[in-house]
């Protein structure tokens, strides 16, 4: 790896990682009605996690923790995969994505 | 101010404000775009931060894989975007309070001041465990030692996802013609052959007097 010997620092990484996360929580708050958009939310939120785990590998030269981004990608590929499914699955049976109409398990 | 400093901070720039288009613009197909802007730029950081395998991975994986079933998703689904779009306003200052509150909080913790005064380019820990190893051949020496059975754990995972999403989404036609091989399996002889018993010998047929009255 080039060592970009600079400025950049955990910090910034931190700082990015956690503006990501705060973004994609308020995401989920104001589209409580899309669930497509909560899914892209769900993937930023990982996403902001992986930046965590990618600047602590770079500070504390540790290959693990780039293993477990790698793993994360994984399980939130998966995730996507049977996600979409399902809301193709419920768009067909019900001919809506709104989550105000998907109430059936309410008794 | 260093090169790599500046890229970040274009880079942080650029994926705060195409997350905050994500959330925030009204058409699902343009925020999947806005998506993928975010997952490249935030690519472009790790890469910036030596992590270059996984940099790769994310646009491979994300921009080339995921968001392009989002999109397809988006694009086949017919969605009522106006009634889905009410109640955005009504969430607006919660949503807002509680993410500002979740920042300011996270921003705290962290305690940026103090950890932006060690670079990356100064601490000794990196240089000793990786030495000059390329990041890929790092990552893999890992990956299929320590890790190897997580590795296949996660091969399962994914190919049992796609089983159950091309399970959940299978639509039997009527009409069509498919093979069972449970029941090709279960069949026995009885379900295919009848026998019958019956003489040996022609039988009368039953309309033959009628048949010789009626010239």
């Amino acid at each position: 790896m080039t060592s970009l010997a600079s400025s950049l620092s955990l910090g910034h990484f931190l700082a990015l990682g956690a503006a990501l996360f705060c973004i994609s929580v308020a995401g989920i708050f104001l589209n409580r009605k899309n669930v497509i958009v909560l899914l892209m939310c769900i993937e930023l939120m990982l996403l902001a996690v992986n930046i965590n785990f990618v600047a602590f590998s770079r500070q504390l030269g540790d290959a693990a923790r780039q293993v477990f981004v790698f793993f994360i990608l994984t399980v939130a590929a998966a995730e996507a995969a049977i996600g979409l499914a399902i809301l193709v699955t419920l768009f067909r049976n019900r001919r809506t994505i709104d989550v105000a109409d998907i109430d059936t398990l309410k008794g | 101010m260093d090169y790599p400093l500046l890229a970040f901070y274009a880079f942080a720039a650029a994926a705060v404000m195409s997350a905050v288009a994500v959330i925030s613009v009204r058409n699902p197909v343009q925020a999947a775009l806005f998506l993928v802007l975010t997952f490249f730029t935030v690519a472009c950081t790790w890469i910036l931060a030596g992590a270059e395998f996984l940099g790769i991975a994310l646009v491979l994986v994300y921009v080339g894989a995921v968001m392009v079933l989002f999109l397809f998703v988006v694009m086949m689904l017919d969605i009522d975007i106006a009634r889905i779009r009410e109640g955005y306003v009504r969430y607006l200052p919660v949503g807002l309070l509680v993410a500002v509150a979740m920042l300011v909080e996270m921003l705290v913790l962290i305690g940026i001041r103090a950890r932006i005064a060690v670079p990356f380019g100064e601490n000794v820990a990196m240089a000793a465990n990786q030495g000059d190893v390329p990041n890929t051949t790092w990552l893999a020496r890992a990956l299929f030692t320590d890790f190897l059975l997580p590795f296949e754990v996660a091969a399962v995972i994914l190919t049992i996802a796609v089983v159950a999403a091309v399970m959940l989404t299978l639509r039997r036609s009527v009409g069509t013609k498919h093979q069972d091989p449970a029941a090709q399996s279960r069949v026995r002889a009885g379900d295919r052959l009848r026998m019958v018993r019956m003489e040996a010998v022609r039988p009368i047929p039953a309309t033959a007097p009628a048949e010789e009255t009626k010239p």
